[in-house]
């Protein structure tokens, strides 16, 4: 049993979604979503446990050996990145009844909780997989579900940005499988650790370098890079909340696990570094997404809006200490995706909570919000200073160890814009707070004084997230010590 | 006793274990008042304590290990324990204080106020405590969101503003310079630590240490230094306990302990000196120090003259440690106690005045000390200090000042203190002289006859600190003994 | 230069004028043409390598010792099923958005999208 977990973590939610659309009654969906959500973070921490007391895992399909056979294999990174993806399924799939009940209409509720588990299956096929082509199949499992999922939306504007996203989505997706195909007419092969051992001796092939870069632009636009952005902002913004939640913490960390797995392992770290300049491409684009786009989020008057250009910054963080090109830089990156996850799934939880009572995300809205939906709005404000990076939060333990990568590669300017875009932060930040605790609402009816708090079921998870994001800026040794681990293995 | 040794979290925990009452008493006013002040005294036990245990060498204790490279640690030393024996003291008087204060301004939303009061202490004490640069920073970030709400206090759109240009600049520069002050000490020394003789030298030499001093001196924007000091006047739209313990005492002077022991036990001062790093940021102090005493004497608004004051002040302590000489950096050490004395007991003045009056503005106060003599003089008593009068404390350590300015041959700086004494003179003086000597206004002066003092509750404090003022100028020796190893290794 | 690189010649072709399509049209279908295009110029791509000159297809019969690769084959048959399953999804998405705006042109969504932001 123990020796299938890599496959089962995949299987079991793949099998799970059709079986998801013969269940009719909506609760039982989201019960049948739930565990397996729930099964898939148990049999990842099981995997967690394998990896770092047996090393790496190697799965073969149908017994096929590796290069022939398709194989998954479990790594330190791929066992940190499942353990995010699967922990926030979960707690997504604990706090989402009420807000689905709300936002999907009762007889469609089968088909969204399937669609959420193939998206499920196909972001962590992605990471177990070792095999190019597989994760291009898993890639657009993941994508298709998640553009099903977000056209779900009740604004009619969520038609349009799925439908953007897909028109994307699948430009990056087809460009990857152009790299993919590439690569395979070089090598004839199509496992990465074979790959990465062909490599090298084709390196001034004209061919790898356009493999290279179909592959850097396809990558580029599944993790939202500036300025391949565009699709992000109003697909979270006019998803269902939950989906929000889900997407923002996993589909684009995934879509960077995929850019280090490909040009830090697939393609030897020194080769895209020193042959392709990857930091070349990276640090620019990380810098200008850091600083548009949170100055852009500064403006917004929808405040799901306003987190998802928060999020095209962050990302911008992420490859930023990626682009640097050293070990700690790439550490650094992992860290900050951890704990990006947990900070901007809980402040997108929060403002499901918001969605569910208020009925909008409106700046405006919030006004006198402190006082009505006390518990929810001191979970913003807590993972507010999380993503500002205040001490005791684990956003200050990301962007310390992403200032230090920079300083230490002598990279000025990306650490003068490290500490800048926190400061944007804190203005974006702060325009929520300020308008949840010291305004008061503009018609101040007797029915806008009623406290409205969330239901305790999304509740616990939102301060599950919470403690989580203070647990992790205090201990750091699961996040900062496994991500080390996997990424010295990558650096050899 | 021992165990109060090995404790130290315990200076944190105390005020929070106030704060977490005055929370459960919300609704029993008197409950809640009298466990805040409960909290205080038992802080300044505790510290005390710790004063009578202390002993050369102190070991440092780790409460938490966040990562290889950063720890939360406390340890003992001369320069923290005499800042958290100051900031507790002075908080049992504040404490008192505002019981009056509050009550007789019919104030509201006080649970919020005596919790983040409870708090900022808590945070006062992890700043002194601190054993390494990352345990400083943090508690110096927690101290300034713990005060954003009772800047906020009044909750008007005045109150909002000065709320945010404080958070503004205040978060600012300490994300924008001192984090990465942070940073560049811990590639470039490998530790955070606070060591007696400095971590930098032989690691950091010329242009880069000018420069990382420049980012640690900019990055404590509570040390309010020229280009990033609005935030102190901003601040004083908060009730007046608040300006006179935070923006006095605990906050503004754990900017300036902040540069001390980074100047003593980051960069050591003897390495200062060798490097010459502080050499334009002394420039920058005393340019601070007049341009402020100028600005305070254009203010009519008091509490807007105070903070000014407190101002250039506060660049008194910097020029002590970016003279980088052994007897200028103990006069800005000891400065930090003496002004706080002085400076309360303005603030207390202060709010005095406007619990009885109404009144904010320096012109509005002819005559106003027959009505209040004990608060005018107490006025006059810590103004006298302040200017650096003896026989009151503030003349020890303006003394020892301008002797370290004299040792360094820097005459332009002698020159400055002087000037800044006058200017001293001229913004302080004229307001008790009004308040006793010039004839009250003739639409005032009827409406009430005799003396009409604050509550007890604000006067007892006030004529405390000010009689300080006098009698700690007899008893300054054990301190100076106290403090004199630190700088002179 | 032409004839050696023939196949490729043709997939740059289909490869571009699909994605100008995608990138050019404000007709949402056809962007959606445009993009099967784009896809199909990849499928080529992928077949033409797999190609072995004088091979046959690798089935084990008499008098045949050469074999065309059949992996790229097996590859773009998943690919295909990726491409026509993003299709379906964005017409059916097509679809919706015709009843919610009435008109498949992007141009006028959002003007409708701007006109709702300014109520």
């Amino acid at each position: 049993m123990l020796a299938h977990l890599p496959a089962l973590q995949v299987v079991i939610p793949l099998i799970s979604a059709p079986a998801c659309v013969l269940v009719t009654r909506a609760n039982w969906a989201w019960l049948l979503a739930t565990a397996v959500s729930i099964i898939s973070f148990v049999i990842a921490l099981l995997l967690v446990h394998e990896v770092s007391e047996h090393g790496v895992l190697s799965y073969h399909l149908g017994g096929w050996r590796p290069p022939l056979g398709i194989e998954y294999r479990i790594d330190h990174l791929s066992a940190y990145l499942l353990t995010i993806v699967a922990a926030t399924a979960s707690i997504t799939m604990i706090a989402a009844r009420e807000s689905i009940k709300q936002e999907i209409p009762p007889e469609k509720a089968s088909l969204f909780f399937s669609a959420y588990l193939l998206c499920l299956t196909g972001l962590l096929g992605i990471i177990a997989s070792g095999d190019a082509f597989n994760i291009f199949v898993f890639l657009e499992i993941s994508s298709l579900s998640s553009y099903v999922l977000i056209a779900m939306g009740r604004d009619r504007r969520a038609l349009t940005a799925a439908y953007q996203y897909l028109i994307m989505g699948t430009i990056g997706a087809t460009f990857i499988l152009i790299g993919v195909g590439l690569l395979y007419m070089l090598t004839g092969t199509l496992n990465i650790q074979d790959l990465q051992q062909r490599i090298p001796a084709i390196v001034d092939s004209r061919t790898l370098h356009a493999a290279f870069a179909f592959l850097t632009a396809g990558i580029s636009l599944k993790i939202a890079l500036f300025p391949l952005h565009l699709w992000l902002p109003n697909a979270y913004a006019h998803a269902p909340s939950m989906i929000t939640v889900f997407l923002s913490a996993t589909a684009t960390k995934v879509s960077v696990y995929v850019l280090l797995r490909f040009f830090f392992d697939l393609f030897p770290q020194e080769i895209s570094l020193q042959q392709f300049h990857l930091g070349k491409i990276l640090l620019p684009l990380s810098i200008i997404a850091i600083l548009t786009a949170s100055f852009v989020a500064i403006f917004q008057e929808n405040i799901k809006r306003m987190l998802a250009y928060s999020s095209v910054a962050q990302i911008g963080y992420m490859t930023l200490a990626i682009g640097l090109g050293s070990a700690d830089g790439t550490i650094a990156g992992m860290v900050y995706l951890f704990n990006h996850a947990i900070i901007k799934g809980g402040l997108f939880l929060a403002m499901a909570c918001v969605l569910l009572r208020i009925g909008s995300v409106q700046l405006e809205d919030f006004a006198g919000l402190g006082r009505r939906m006390p518990w929810t709005m001191a979970a913003v404000v807590l993972l507010g200073l999380g993503l500002i990076g205040i001490p005791f939060t684990a956003g200050f333990v990301s962007k310390w160890y992403v200032l230090s990568a920079a300083i230490e590669q002598g990279h000025w300017l990306a650490a003068i814009v490290v500490v800048g875009g926190s400061l944007l932060t804190v203005l974006y930040i702060w325009k929520i707070i300020e308008h949840a605790y010291f305004k008061t609402p503009v018609s101040a009816t007797r029915q806008s004084q009623v406290i409205l708090e969330a239901p305790r079921q999304m509740l616990l998870p939102l301060w599950l997230l919470v403690a989580g994001s203070f647990y992790f800026g205090l201990d750091t040794s699961f996040s900062l010590g496994f991500a080390s681990t996997a990424v010295q293995a990558l650096f050899h | 006793m021992n165990l109060l040794l090995q404790h130290l979290e315990l200076a944190l925990l105390i005020p929070l274990l106030g704060g977490a009452l005055v929370l459960l008493f919300r609704n029993r006013p008197r409950l809640r008042e009298a466990s805040s002040l409960f909290a205080g005294i038992l802080l300044f036990l505790y510290v005390t304590q710790l004063l009578g245990l202390y002993h050369e060498p102190s070991p440092v204790h780790t409460l938490l290990n966040i990562s290889a490279s950063l720890s939360i640690a406390f340890h003992l030393e001369p320069l923290g324990l005499v800042f958290a024996l100051l900031a507790s003291g002075l908080w049992v008087f504040t404490t008192m204080y505002s019981i009056g204060y509050m009550s007789g301004n019919s104030e509201k939303n006080l649970t919020r106020f005596y919790l983040f009061f409870s708090v900022s202490i808590a945070a006062t004490m992890g700043i002194a405590f601190a054993a390494n640069l990352f345990t400083l920073f943090i508690f110096y970030e927690a101290l300034t969101l713990s005060t954003y709400p009772l800047v906020t206090h009044k909750q008007t759109s005045e109150a909002r503003s000065g709320g945010r240009v404080y958070l503004g600049l205040l978060l600012g520069t300490s994300i924008m310079f001192f984090l990465t002050a942070l940073v560049i000490t811990w590639i470039r020394a490998g530790t955070l630590d606070f060591m007696p003789e400095g971590v930098l030298e032989g690691n950091t030499q010329g242009l880069a240490a000018v420069l990382l001093f420049t980012l640690f001196m900019l990055g404590i924007g509570k040390a309010a230094l020229l280009p990033f000091y609005r935030w102190l006047p901003a601040a004083m739209i908060a009730p007046t306990p608040v300006s006179a313990l935070l923006h006095a005492v605990a906050v503004v002077k754990a900017g300036v302990f902040s540069v001390l022991k980074i100047s003593v036990y980051t960069f050591g001062i003897d390495y200062l000196a060798t490097q010459e790093a502080s050499g334009w940021i002394l420039w920058l102090a005393v340019a601070t120090m007049v341009v402020a005493s100028i600005i305070a004497l254009s203010k009519d608004n008091l509490k807007a003259r105070l903070a000014y004051s407190t101002i250039s002040q506060l660049s008194y302590i910097v020029i002590g440690a970016a003279l980088a000489w052994p007897a200028a950096a103990l006069g800005g050490a000891l400065h930090i106690v003496t002004h706080a004395f002085g400076k309360i007991t303005l603030f207390f003045c202060a709010g005095a005045i406007y619990t009885v009056t109404k009144y904010t503005r320096v012109s509005q106060l002819n005559g106003l000390g027959h009505k209040m003599p004990f608060t005018f003089a107490a006025f006059l008593l810590a103004a006298f200090s302040v200017i650096g009068l003896p026989p009151f404390i503030g003349s020890w350590s303006k003394w020892l000042l301008i002797e370290g300015s004299v040792d360094t041959q820097h005459y332009v700086v002698l020159f400055a203190f002087a000037l800044s004494t006058l200017l001293n003179c001229a913004y302080l003086l004229p307001i008790g002289l009004r308040a006793f000597f010039k004839p009250p206004d003739p639409a005032q002066a009827v409406t009430s006859p005799g003396i009409q003092e604050a509550p007890l509750a604000c006067l007892i404090p006030l004529c405390a600190t000010a009689a300080a003022t006098l009698l700690l100028f007899f008893y300054i020796q054990p301190l100076y003994d106290f403090l004199y190893p630190v700088f002179n290794s | 230069m032409i004839t050696g690189y023939f196949n490729y010649w043709v997939v740059i072709i289909l490869m571009m004028m699909g994605f100008y399509i995608v990138i050019s049209d404000s007709n949402l279908i056809k962007k959606i043409i445009g993009l099967n295009i784009f896809q199909t110029s990849v499928f080529i791509l992928f077949i033409s390598m797999s190609k072995v000159k004088g091979g046959t297809a690798p089935i084990l019969i008499a008098g045949a010792d050469v074999y065309s690769n059949p992996l790229p084959h097996v590859l773009i048959l998943t690919a295909i099923v990726v491409g026509v399953s993003t299709s379906a999804l964005g017409l059916a998405i097509i679809a919706k958005i015709h009843r919610a705006y009435g008109t498949v042109d992007e141009t006028i969504i959002h003007e409708q999208d701007d006109l709702q932001d300014e109520n």
